[in-house]
Formats: C-alpha cells, structure tokens, sequence
C-alpha cells in the first residue's frame, strides 16, 4: 500500500495540472497584476520544491527543517504579492488550492482504502494549514513594510528653506506639524540663516491644515529662536480659520509679525530692509 | 586664573567669549563687564557668543543679567553670532532672554548699536531745540 509521501511524489505533473486548473477556474484570479504563465512557473517551483522534500516522517511534521526551502519560497511569494497589491484572500487562495488538488490526487488514488484516505488527508491537512499560516505571516510582514516605509516618506518630506532675496528666506511648512518636524524645520531654518546671513525669515503657513495649541507653541519657539540668532521671524499665510483657532485658544502672537500672505510678508520685509520695489517707466530701456 | 578680555571701540565695548564659559568666569565676566560700562561710560555692549557651542540655563541668566544691569547704566546689549543649536537650547529652557538684542555677527551687531546711538543722538538733538525754543 503506497503511503501519501509516495503517492504524491508520484503524481507530481498531475497535481500540478490540478492545481493551475483550480486557479484559473477561481473567480478571483487576478491576471490583470500577474500573468498566467508567471502564475505557472511559480506554482510549478512550489510543487517541485515541496513534492520533493516531503517523505513519509515529516508529512506529520509541519515544522520539520525539510520545509524551510518551502516555507522560502512561500515567503519570497506572499512578500511579492503583498507589495503587488493582491488581497489576503487572494494570496490565501493561492496556497489553499494546492489542498484542493493534494487531496483530490489522494482521492482518486487510495479510493479503496477509506480509512488511509481518511488518514492521509488530514496529514495533508495540518501541513498545508500550516503553510497558509507562513504565507499570512509574511504577507502581513510585507504589508507592514510597506506602510512603514511610507511612513518614513511621508517623515521625510522636506522643508526647503528658499532664498527669496538677499538676506531673506522663506520657508513654506505644508502638512502637519508635530514636534519632530518642527524640530528639524527649525533646524534646517536656524542653519540656513547662519550659512546665508539672512536677517529676516518668513514662516509661511498656509499648507498647515490645522493649527493647535501644541503647533503654535512650536511656531513660538521657532521664532524665538530665530530672534536669539539675531534674526526676525515672519509668520504669514494664516488663513482666517486658523487666526479663528488661535484666538480662541488663547494663543498670544502679539509679539510677533504676522502677515495674512507671503506676498505682504515679502512687503514687510523689504520695507525692514530698506528696500523698495518700483515700477520703471515705460520709456527706460530694457537692459 | 582665566579671565574674558573686555575691549572698548568707541562707545562700545566689545567682548568676545572664546571658550566654554564655566560658571566662576560667567559670574566675573558679569562683574568685570558692569564695572566696565560704569567706568568708560560706553553706550553699547556687544558679546559675541560664535565660538559658544553649550550654553545652560546658568549661562543664559547671566547674558539677561549683564542685559539688565547694562540697561540700568543707559548701555544697550547686543547678542552675536549664537549658533543654531545653543538658539534651541536656550528656546528649550525658556529663556527668551527679553530686553538682549540679537544679531548675526560683529558687524550687524555693530551696525545696530550704531543705530541706536544715532537715534538717541537725534532725540537729544530734537530735546534741546524744544529747550532752546
């Protein structure tokens, strides 16, 4: 009586036609992000790759270090579809349709013997199981590295410091501000002022969604500290909501220069720089 | 025993910290620098801090002290060349050190304590024709 081992080992091609067949018969095949015959050579390295190893001791043996050439390549499988973008479901379908076919194999073969079918297939059972439990491992792992490493974008969304004119720079804050980031505006601010001896910077603000007590604080400090440098620190781009919020928090920018735009900061600027900015008339030449 | 040069330029006196201040030479540099101010009647103090790279908050008060007290003996006191992260330091403590005026370097500093002493100048001026007047 040949056991599972054998018998599988035996019906390698067959499986493997099996199981393409249930997968391409499933609803929810995706060829749009992987074609049929990528598909094919993955699911053909998979059963070759564990067809091989499996013998009639470490059937019952998920764990056994016989499959870590399995659970490899499961691994390298569901890391690659995570970040193509299938669903769980999708990548579980995957590995639970090799089931499928392993245990329709087992059923055509040991047809006569009820209870080694019944035997057998549990077997299958467990080990399978437990590879659907690695291949959801590691594509929750995938997923989370993706999302971290968004995360690490999105922290990394620079502030330029722009020099605007001589002695002046701006530098437009867009996107939530919370302590980290202001630390490292503030920074890079303080840093440029020393390297282009500016004397004035504008803080514009008007890509900052919202501004809570805890931000304008920040702001506060970025001024200050701009100050202490020997510096001034414009504010601009307030959009009425926000002078809303901070007036009814309680926040108190009396003591500095705030402008509604960038544009009336520039203004203010030039004026403190004793710069002026005319019109020429229309009989001077162009030079 | 270390001690901090004070220079006189004109009516200002110019003082330029080298090296890391401890707390002893902070507390003479004070002495020295309010004496300094009765004695040659100088109008501005300037300290340049470029080369101070740790400050505390002990540090901090004496700039704020040296900035009162010159106030008292009718000097202004401007701050110069701190850097960047002894700016956030300072902010982190809270010493916004109000009543210093701040510029980038020596020669911004300078610039505006001339300043000053001019509009001063222009005040006395416009003073003594109202008591000519």
């Amino acid at each position: 009586m040949a056991n599972a081992a054998q018998i599988l080992k035996s019906k390698k091609d067959s499986i493997l036609e099996l199981w393409m067949k249930n997968q391409l018969a499933d609803a929810g095949l995706r060829d749009d992000l992987m074609s049929n015959e990528d598909l094919r050579v993955q699911s053909e390295e998979l059963v070759e790759v564990l067809v091989d190893n499996l013998t009639d001791e470490n059937i019952n043996n998920p764990s056994s270090s016989d499959f870590d050439e399995v659970t490899e390549i499961l691994a390298g499988i569901s890391i690659s579809r995570a970040r193509q973008g299938y669903s769980p479901r999708e990548t579980g379908v995957f590995i639970l349709s090799l089931k499928e076919a392993l245990i329709e194999i087992l059923d055509t073969e040991s047809k006569s013997d009820p209870l080694q079918l019944y035997q057998d297939t549990l077997k299958v059972n467990r080990l399978i199981d437990s590879f659907s439990i690695v291949t959801f491992e590691t594509f929750l792992k995938g997923r989370e590295e993706v999302i971290l490493r968004q995360t690490d974008e999105i922290a990394e969304i620079s502030t330029p410091v722009i020099r605007v004119w001589d002695g002046i720079l701006a530098l437009p804050i867009i996107g939530t501000l919370d302590s980290a980031r202001t630390q490292v505006v503030m920074e890079s601010l303080l840093q440029e002022i020393v390297e282009t001896g500016s004397s004035i910077a504008i803080l514009d603000i008007s890509g900052v969604p919202a501004v809570d007590s805890l931000v304008a604080q920040h702001l506060l400090k970025a001024v200050s500290a701009t100050r202490l440098m020997g510096a001034e620190c414009i504010i601009s781009g307030i959009r009425p909501e926000i002078a809303q919020t901070i007036v009814h928090l309680g926040i108190d920018l009396s003591n500095i220069v705030t402008k509604a735009t960038l544009a009336s900061a520039l203004k203010f600027a030039f004026s403190a720089l004793r710069l002026e900015v005319k019109k020429r008339s229309a009989n001077t030449a162009v030079n | 025993m270390d001690r901090i040069p004070i220079l006189k330029m004109g009516h200002f006196l110019l003082v330029t910290i080298q090296v890391d201040l401890y707390d002893r030479l902070a507390m003479d540099l004070e002495a020295d620098l309010v004496k300094m101010v009765s004695k040659t009647g100088a109008k501005g103090v300037l300290i340049d801090i470029s080369a101070v790279s740790i400050v505390d908050s002990f540090m901090g008060r004496i700039i704020g002290n040296i900035a009162s007290m010159s106030k008292l003996l009718d000097a202004e006191t401007v701050v110069v060349g701190m850097q960047p992260a002894v700016a956030i330091t300072l902010v982190e403590l809270g010493l916004e050190l109000p009543g210093v005026h701040t510029a980038l370097n020596v020669e911004k500093g300078m610039e505006l304590l001339q300043g000053m002493i001019v509009a001063d100048d222009v005040e006395l001026e416009e003073d003594d024709d109202i008591t000519l007047s």
